[in-house]
């Protein structure tokens, strides 16, 4: 049993980052009918956001300490960061300590400039070309955003430590009435976890709620109906991309203490965010959820000892085996619609 | 000649005279000169020129002509080398049943693969392919290790069997040979300040590219190839006609999956290693590239891709700090810092950069690739403009 919930944990987590950047690539494929293989890419800057600001936070200048001396008797030179000048020491380590959830602030409008930039720029010129060409322009993208943040920031892992509070593991078994320590597990992945819920329900909300995202989803089911009623739906999905590349961005700043950022991470969640979204079904938002919970629950049940042991291998190769079962008996995917992507 | 129409024997004997003479063609500046970096006529890099060439003419004969843009080509090329160094471990370091049973091995595993995921088109085709390419590569790093060698990767060794030679006690390991003709065997043809070499396993790896190259042409202009090209014009109204359009493009698919295990079988022939990195999904997206950038559907096209991005790959990457300053020498000392720090991010372990960008202002530009920069050049310099033009609208479908 406590096993069970471990696997199911793990699954929910893992499975989170994938249904963040499924959603992404769904809302752009929904709304401009965009194959973006340059989503993964978004992912990684947003991760980058995360070093930035790590960086830019702690910009410090030099100070001859006279407390300190070396072994010569000399007092040493001591690197403070600027923010110790305008706010004292405690308030300034703490906001360092706190870089990580910070960055959210700092990564929703840098992203959502990103991705405006990006549609704006280059990808509106895409919408009467073929997907053929839509995969390929976006990949070619994808790989000069890499090699940017490469030339920038070099090729090797830069750590990017959760805030103090939320190193370590937490007891979940606690909550749910097991013995102490039976079921404990790192406080940061249930944040990820919770951050994630938070950012759908919010995505969903904003769709569903607001005159605008009503406005969208019309857009969605009809575009020319809606361009003929005089409301201006292009700019409206320029915005959507913008907030799809927000919504990536957010789900690799969070990344960021499960896994140093490197320039590569987004290709990485690229393949995987794709069979999650052709397994949901093109162009439904539930269904990328749903298959990016149900693949990442499907993966941490398969990496069980107990599992491998009988079938060697199948952690390895479960996502990929589930996508091919799932496409070929229900064509469409989970909860895909009639219609889209059928050419 | 052939049975080719005029037109496609001259291309045929273009291709042929460039890779009969490409130690010339690929060193035309002098060893000691500044140019050398230029250079590309080296064994290493020519036989990868025909390599990809074969692997991306293959992947070309599925995209270029059905429209079917498979992302798991890797597959094939992965388990075409692990077939062929299984074969020189196994029956003898001759890399003729190396290279003929990688061919037959991808392309039965084409024949599984495609059996499945032709059952769908589109993105989902492409999801599925690189699904099953992504599925070969996790269990060939991991459960397949005893069969694959895992990360490590796979090569031969002196205590292998080879049960068709004869084995001598001692010495080194043997290198694939084709009947006594070693693979890495090269003549060095010194002239004034220029050295040229000729390499076996080019010329084995060029001939058969040029094979490879013959029988795609004759795919073309088959009316198999008509087939495939309806399929990609417009697959339904072949359905309403009555046509199954099924077994076409699944023999358009095993056909180009062991144009890839060819081309993996030579790559380990000409160095007898095989990793699982080879079928990794960069290297499907890799000959994805080469073909576009040449130009997809035409003869050419993937052939010159392959050559531009292999070249690029290898001369892009050599050049550092050190050879950019040197270049800049003659400018004052200022402006020379500026120009190397603005070239720096695109050179040396920042070429992909300069890829990227090269393949998406192609993409962007010029969707038809090379192939359509050469022609629009081209028709700008011929006069009969205006009857071409109308021969290419006739094409267009009445829809």
């Amino acid at each position: 049993m406590e096993a069970f919930i471990i696997q199911l944990l793990s699954g929910l987590d893992g499975g989170s980052a994938y249904a963040l950047i499924a959603l992404g690539l769904t809302l752009i494929f929904g709304t401009l009918g965009v194959v973006n293989f340059a989503h993964g890419a978004l992912f990684m800057l947003g991760a980058f956001c995360t070093v930035t600001l790590q960086r830019l936070l702690s910009l410090s200048h030099e100070v001859i300490d006279e407390s300190q001396k070396d072994f010569l008797g000399n007092p040493l030179k001591v690197k403070v960061p600027y923010l110790q000048d305008w706010f004292g020491e405690a308030t300034s380590n703490a906001i360092i300590d706190w870089s990580v959830p910070l960055a959210i602030l700092f990564a929703i409008p840098v992203m959502i400039l990103i991705g405006i930039a990006m549609e704006r720029g280059l990808i509106k010129h895409f919408y009467k070309r073929p997907h053929a060409d839509q995969i390929l322009v976006t990949f070619g993208l994808a790989i000069v955003l890499q090699e940017i943040i490469k030339a920038y920031f070099g090729a090797n892992p830069i750590p990017a430590p959760a805030p103090e509070v939320f190193r370590g593991s937490y007891d979940f078994g606690l909550l749910l009435g097991f013995e102490p320590n039976r079921i404990i597990y790192p406080y940061w992945r249930l944040v990820y976890f919770a951050f994630a819920a938070i950012v759908i329900t919010a995505v969903f909300a904003f769709l569903q709620f607001t005159t605008f995202g009503m406005v969208v989803r019309a857009g969605m089911a009809d575009r020319e109906t809606v361009g003929l009623l005089g409301i201006d739906i292009d700019r409206r999905f320029t915005i959507m991309f913008g907030l799809a590349a927000c919504v990536a961005g957010l789900a690799g700043v969070m990344y960021t203490p499960i896994n140093s950022p490197n320039y590569h991470m987004g290709m990485d969640f690229l393949v995987i965010s794709f069979v999650v979204v052709v397994v949901g079904g093109m162009g439904s938002l539930p269904g990328a959820v749903l298959a990016g919970f149900v693949l990442g629950i499907l993966q941490s049940f398969a990496s069980m000892r107990e599992v491998i042991e009988v079938i060697p291998g199948i952690n390895q190769v479960v996502i990929y085996l589930a996508a091919i079962i799932i496409l070929l008996t229900r064509p469409r995917g989970l909860l895909g619609r009639k219609g889209v992507m059928e050419d | 000649m052939f049975g080719l129409d005029t037109k496609d024997t001259r291309l045929f004997f273009f291709v042929a005279v460039l890779v009969a003479f490409a130690p010339f063609l690929m060193n035309p500046f002098p060893t000691e000169s500044g140019l050398a970096q230029f250079n590309g006529g080296y064994p290493d890099l020519m036989q990868r020129f025909v390599i990809f060439g074969i692997f991306a003419i293959g992947f070309n004969i599925l995209f270029g002509l059905t429209g079917y843009l498979s992302f798991g080509h890797a597959a094939f090329l992965g388990t075409g080398s692990y077939a062929a160094v299984w074969m020189l471990k196994l029956l003898t370091i001759n890399v003729i049943p190396a290279i003929v049973i990688s061919t037959l091995v991808a392309g039965v595993m084409a024949l599984a693969i495609g059996f499945i995921s032709l059952r769908r088109s589109g993105i989902y085709f492409s999801i599925l392919t690189l699904a099953f390419a992504q599925m070969a590569f996790a269990l060939a790093a991991s459960v397949l290790t005893p069969i694959t060698g895992g990360e490590t990767g796979l090569q031969t060794a002196l205590n292998d069997p080879r049960i068709l030679d004869f084995r001598a006690e001692g010495g080194n390991i043997p290198a694939p040979s084709l009947f006594g003709l070693e693979m890495r065997a090269s003549y060095e043809w010194l002239v004034g300040g220029w050295s040229f070499t000729f390499n076996v396993g080019y010329y084995i790896s060029g001939l058969f590219m040029l094979a490879a190259l013959y029988v795609a042409i004759r795919i073309f202009r088959s009316p198999f190839g008509l087939m495939l090209k309806a399929i990609k014009t417009n697959q339904n109204r072949l359905n309403y006609t009555g046509v199954s359009t099924r077994p076409y493009t699944l023999t358009a698919f095993v056909i180009s999956g062991m144009y890839a295990g060819l081309a993996g079988g030579l790559m380990a022939a000409m160095d007898p290693l095989a990793g699982a990195e080879r079928m990794q999904w960069t290297a499907s997206g890799e000959v994805v590239l080469m073909t576009i950038l040449g130009g997809a559907g035409t003869l050419l096209g993937p052939i010159l891709g392959a050559g531009f991005i292999k070249y690029f790959e290898n001369i892009f990457s050599k050049i550092n700090d050190s050879i950019l300053h040197s270049w800049f020498s003659f400018l004052p000392e200022g402006l020379e810092n500026v120009m190397v720090t603005i070239l720096h991010p695109f050179v040396g372990k920042g070429w992909h950069l300069t890829l990227g960008i090269l393949f998406m202002l192609v993409v962007i530009f010029l969707p038809g690739g090379l192939m359509e920069g050469m022609q629009r050049i081209g028709k700008m310099f011929s006069r009969k403009k205006k009857s071409d033009e109308t021969d290419g609208k006739a094409t267009v479908p009445a829809e």
